[in-house]
């Protein structure tokens, strides 16, 4: 074997915090990319949901080609099962593996780690729209509206959702054990993709339920991204309660969280 | 001045009405080993956590070169090489060991690090496949790997076969030279022996001895042998010269202790042979650190 010499001469300093904030969104990334359980969740599950509702005449969607209305509310479930479903599982392993705690001990600050969080997540959802939009356009999508407003309307349901989703997330893996968030945050998903829009649309629920319904926050991302890619208005409505769900969710989440 | 490396005065900390630490006082100095010997339970790794900011404390002031021990100043500064884990299962040794070393300045170069402490051939190995001792070893890399003034190392040849434990013991001995303070936990006295300018011996939270190995285990030397049980002392210490004495610990083992020379070695073989017994397993040793704990407190050290 050989021994290299190494000069363990201190010489302590924290490099500079772009640089930690990228390693460490770099290492996130390629976690959630490499977790079997998390691409069947962030990549398959919604393309599959995509691909199969679009081609089987199994839901009436009132009209419309099923891919317009199928592309938004399968984009939103990326988002939720990134920002929501797979954070609040990973941190809450974290958590429970000592990973929070032996991270606290190196130069990389708590808001630091939040960064590259967010960078992280932001990262994979970014690979999921192209996936999912690549899907969606061969299966004959047609988006309405300029361009230009889609996206930036896109972008800003999308942002706040992930914000919403996020601090849902890490309130439960706050809160919970990690084997008790692993099965809540996947029951939620279900749920959620069950009642919020998704594939099944909500003008199928019953009236006195649907006013609830319409306050969850995929419902307002799906609904939003519907009508911005439809070619409509960005909605006031959604806008506000991603934003209302987003300042709770992590107003409680920061005051909650245990990184131990 | 420079101040210590730790400083602790009076710490308290409790679990529920449990005291884990019970008025707890050490000094570290910078440069230097020291280890924290006790057994299970002492109140090591609780005391190594509050140094880390892990834990707070209720009571005492700690100070880790020289500031409150939660300040972020420190992190760059400090290693830490946690008890177990701190490590998500599914990454892999050498990406774990590159992204600590991206929080750092001026690291070490990751793959020299690893070859050094054998983990080269698992450089691809994901964290949950290495054996403890592998686990133990990166645990260990990553603590030195920033290039540190002071390394907490909470029992770190815990687990490591004999050949990773010289490797870690050749490893600290590399760090003091090159002025980096360390402080370790440990209940294998050979370990503080061998390792520690200063040995601080805890037992229930509070500090029973410190010292030198050398200052513990004191100068003089002991002759053990092992004999039938409830052999009668009193002849032998008749005939031995004043200031010795003679004792059975355990059963079935006995230490005599004084001015241990030749007369003394015929004047104990002779009493044997007078009881009629073979004096098995005779030797002249040194105290240990595990009789010295013995005699402070009555227990076993494990």
């Amino acid at each position: 074997m050989t021994t290299p010499t190494l000069d363990f001469t201190p010489a302590p300093g924290a490099a500079p915090f772009p640089r930690m904030v990228l390693a460490q969104a770099g290492a996130e990334i390629r976690g959630m990319l490499r977790n079997g359980e998390q691409l069947l969740l962030t990549m398959i599950i919604p393309v599959l949901l995509l691909v199969g509702f679009s081609v089987a005449p199994l839901i009436d969607v009132g009209g419309g080609s099923r891919v317009d209305f199928l592309a938004p509310g399968v984009l939103a479930l990326a988002v939720m099962s990134t920002a929501f479903t797979g954070q609040a599982i990973a941190t809450g392993f974290e958590r429970r593996y000592g990973v929070l705690k032996r991270l606290g001990a190196t130069p990389l600050s708590r808001s630091g780690l939040m960064l590259a969080k967010t960078v992280a997540v932001l990262a994979v959802e970014a690979v999921q729209v192209v996936v999912l939009v690549a899907v969606a356009l061969s299966l004959g999508w047609s988006p309405q509206g300029s361009p230009v407003a889609a996206v930036l309307g896109c972008a800003l349901l999308v942002l706040l959702g992930t914000a919403a989703f996020s601090g849902l997330g890490l309130l439960m893996a706050g809160l919970l054990r990690a084997e008790a968030t692993l099965a809540a945050a996947n029951l939620v998903y279900l749920l959620l993709l069950a009642a919020g829009g998704v594939v099944f649309p909500l003008a199928k629920f019953p009236e006195s339920v649907r006013p609830v319904l319409e306050l969850l926050p995929i419902s307002a991302l799906t609904g939003g991204l519907r009508t911005v890619l439809g070619g409509g208005a960005l909605p006031v409505a959604a806008v506000a309660v991603l934003a209302a769900w987003a300042v709770v969710s992590l107003v409680l989440a920061a005051r909650t969280f245990r990184w131990e | 001045m420079t101040s210590p490396a730790v400083e602790i005065v009076d710490l308290v900390k409790r679990y529920g009405s449990t005291a884990a630490i019970d008025g707890l006082t050490l000094s570290a100095a910078r440069g230097a080993v020291t280890a924290v010997l006790g057994p299970n339970g002492a109140g090591k790794t609780s005391t190594v956590e509050i140094c880390e900011g892990f834990r707070t404390a209720d009571g005492g002031t700690v100070r880790v070169l020289g500031l409150p021990p939660a300040s972020a100043a420190l992190r760059p500064r400090v290693g830490v090489m946690p008890q177990s884990g701190g490590v998500p299962p599914a990454a892999r040794c050498g990406e774990w060991l590159r992204l600590v070393s991206r929080f750092h300045a001026r690291p070490l170069d990751p793959g020299a690090l690893l070859s050094r402490l054998g983990l080269s051939d698992h450089v691809r190995t994901p964290f949950r496949r290495l054996s403890g001792g592998q686990q133990q070893r990166l645990s260990l890399a990553a603590a030195v790997i920033g290039r540190p003034e002071l390394v907490f190392l909470d029992e770190p040849t815990a687990g490591l076969d004999p050949q990773a434990r010289h490797a870690c013991w050749e490893l600290v001995g590399e760090l003091r030279a090159a002025g980096v303070s360390v402080v370790l936990t440990t209940h294998h006295m050979d370990e503080a022996e061998r390792l520690a300018d200063h040995v601080v011996i805890i037992d229930r939270g509070r500090v029973v001895a410190e010292g030198s190995p050398a200052a513990l285990t004191g100068a003089e030397r002991q002759l053990r042998f092992r004999a039938r049980p409830g052999l009668a002392l009193e002849e032998l210490l008749n005939a031995l010269p004043i200031g010795s004495a003679a004792k059975e610990s355990p059963s079935g083992h006995y230490i005599v202790e004084g001015q241990v020379d030749p007369g003394l070695l015929a004047t104990v073989t002779a009493w044997c042979a007078a009881e009629g017994v073979t004096a098995d397993d005779l030797r002249i040793e040194r105290r240990t650190l595990e009789d010295v704990f013995l005699e402070l407190t009555g227990r076993e050290l494990r």
